[in-house]
């Protein structure tokens, strides 16, 4: 019997030759990482073991990009623990200005490799999947135990293939695809299996489309999402790190659960409405749905690919004078490639701020938090109720393009309403 | 273990940020998570629910964020178990780690108004309504789930390995 990919990697992981879904089975991780938000809880629950040392320092990444640069004490001290934990341990540790949003840095940093096993203290882990790894997220303790051992056990996910088919019209990104999938398949669409991304669109689509699109497996219920492995990934990784990796692919008779086939051909830019990201309609047909701020950035849209597609939009035109716009880079880098192509200057003309990298407003944490009864258009990927403020704000998702133009707007907008 | 307690029943898709929202995620004490508990579900839940109580939810509970914060804000509020008629996988592994007490049971779910009270056996995987005197079979926990839940959470568990390896490793 064939296996998926997700299965092989995680058979190698195991140390055995093969898995079926439904198993579980203790796996070696090749990197175990946390945030200024989970790494507390998960230092207190690691020293609680008595051990001096984690299992690998150089397996080990710290980031902070919650709450940092700090909002208040508290998050300073958070950031504080976590700071001095990296420091004494010799881990791997990402400080701000050579930093970012911890989906956005690992990967820039080489750290996402093909066929690794990589577990996070954050739900958007499943990120990596997009460089034909296994990634996934879970909590304080779960990582508190890794670093400890150097291990995790995992159910392995039954396989959900996504084939996507037909012609992809312009100015439709990964996150269409994306919210467009979620919209079809529903919030548990995928609940505790893989989204096995492929078809001809995949094929040809840019690895920072890749990336954003398996940000969001987990907004359909999945474990993670996975791609496979091509001369795509292989360029984008070919730039950022020279150390050996083993990429996979599923067998051509590899057992899947379900196999849904999305024919992209007629699609439009889309929008998520509240409060769930499965709430998904063409931005054209909203009609009259006003807002107050528009945010671009995170670490679903947050790569320089995303802020290119932004400017395109806002080059020469003016945000609407209700609306404020905010614009976050992914990273440092993120920031500074933008500024050098002159992106920040498009941005600040247009009338929006540039901030430093950080997630900020897309947990409502900081930097751009709304008020009652206020509506943000966002390129974040998660509208839940409160998540970016008063639990009766609303938050609609986009991607790049459609944010801008509804920031120029003042309302949700398709770009192709612009003049 | 045995549970009994007055029930407060949730929809579907229950995620993290409305469980604790972000902007108390500064402190990962249970009692002081307690206070903000589902807030922007319910404002007044966190003043209404008393030690002992259970939560009853649809399918996809704790969907969302990998917060910790989620179930420990649960626990800290006093709630003796949690019944759903499914989880997101992060919450589940979560709740089993720091030892919040969580089943699944569909029909119990689907057969039960808020308020009503309920005796539940996690170990046997029993869940009865005692206003209408029915009796459900809870899903069983997998064999490695139990482990955990046995030697008193994840952390328990580790820390028995741990101290076995050092044993081996001295002798
Ligand atoms: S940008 Fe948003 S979704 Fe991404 S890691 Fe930060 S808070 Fe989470």
């Amino acid at each position: 019997m064939g296996q998926t990919m997700t299965e092989k990697i995680l058979a190698k992981g195991a140390g055995v030759d093969e898995v079926t879904p439904g198993d579980i089975v203790e796996v070696n991780l090749d990197l175990v990482m946390t945030n200024d938000v989970t790494a507390p809880l998960s230092i207190r629950e690691f020293q609680k073991t008595g051990l001096e040392k984690v299992f690998d320092p150089s397996k080990v990444v710290f980031v902070p990009d919650h709450f940092v640069p700090a909002k208040d004490i508290r998050s300073a001290e958070n950031a504080k623990i976590m700071r001095e934990f990296a420091h004494e341990q010799g881990t791997l540790y990402f400080e701000l200005g050579r930093a970012g949003i911890e989906h956005v840095v690992l990967p820039e940093n080489g750290l996402t490799l093909p066929g690794d096993i990589i577990i996070g203290a954050d739900s958007h882990t499943c990120t990596y999947g997009a460089f034909n790894c296994f990634s996934t997220g879970m909590g304080s303790t779960d990582i508190a135990a890794a670093m400890a051992t150097g291990t995790t056990w995992i159910r392995v996910p039954p396989t959900l293939k996504l084939v996507y088919t037909g012609t992809l019209p312009e100015d439709i990104g990964g996150k269409d695809l994306i919210l467009h999938t979620i919209g079809q398949i529903g919030v548990d669409g995928g609940l505790n299996m893989v989204l096995e991304f492929t078809g001809p669109v995949i094929d040809q689509l840019p690895q920072d489309d890749r990336i954003a699109m398996c940000n969001m497996a987990i907004e359909a219920g999945a474990d993670t999402g996975i791609f496979p492995f091509d001369d795509i990934t292989k360029t984008w990784l070919d730039e950022v790190t020279d150390r050996p990796y083993e990429a996979v692919a599923s067998d051509p008779d590899a057992h899947y659960e379900r196999v849904v086939e999305i024919d992209v051909t007629n699609l439009k830019p889309v929008v998520a409405l509240p409060h769930l990201p499965s709430n998904v309609h063409f931005a054209d047909s909203i009609e009259d749905m006003t807002i107050n701020q528009v945010v671009i950035g995170s670490c679903t849209n947050g790569r320089l690919s995303d802020l290119r597609a932004a400017a395109e939009v806002l080059r020469g035109r003016e945000v609407h004078p209700n609306v404020r716009l905010i614009v976050i880079p992914g990273s440092q880098k993120v920031h500074r490639d933008a500024s050098k192509e002159g992106l920040d200057d498009i941005f600040m003309e247009a009338g929006a701020i540039f901030s430093t990298s950080t997630c900020g407003p897309c947990l409502g944490g900081y930097m751009g938090v709304i008020a009652d009864g206020e509506r943000c258009v966002s390129t974040t990927n998660r509208n839940f109720r409160g998540r970016m403020g008063h639990r009766s704000a609303e938050i609609i998702l986009s991607g790049p393009k459609v944010a801008a133009a509804s920031a120029v707007l003042g309302r949700v907008a398709d770009p192709s309403q612009l003049n | 273990m045995q549970y009994q307690g007055k029930t407060w029943k949730f929809g579907d898709d229950i995620d993290t940020d409305v469980i604790i929202p972000a902007r108390y995620l500064l402190t990962s004490d249970g009692e002081e998570l307690a206070q903000y508990v589902m807030e922007d579900l319910d404002p007044s839940f966190p003043s209404k629910v008393q030690a002992g109580d259970i939560i009853v939810a649809g399918k996809n509970f704790g969907c969302g964020s990998s917060r910790e914060h989620a179930p420990i804000a649960i626990q800290g509020a006093g709630v003796s178990c949690v019944i759903a008629k499914s989880y997101a996988r992060i919450f589940y592994r979560n709740a089993i780690n720091i030892g919040l007490p969580i089943i699944e049971c569909p029909e119990a779910v689907d057969d039960l108004e808020e308020g009503d009270e309920l005796e539940v056996d996690t170990t046997e995987g029993v869940v009865v309504n005692t206003r209408t005197g029915k009796s459900y079979d809870a899903t069983q926990h997998s064999p490695y789930v139990q482990q955990i839940i046995q030697a008193g959470g994840l952390m328990a568990a580790v820390g028995e390995r741990v101290k076995a390896q050092a044993g081996e490793s001295a002798g």
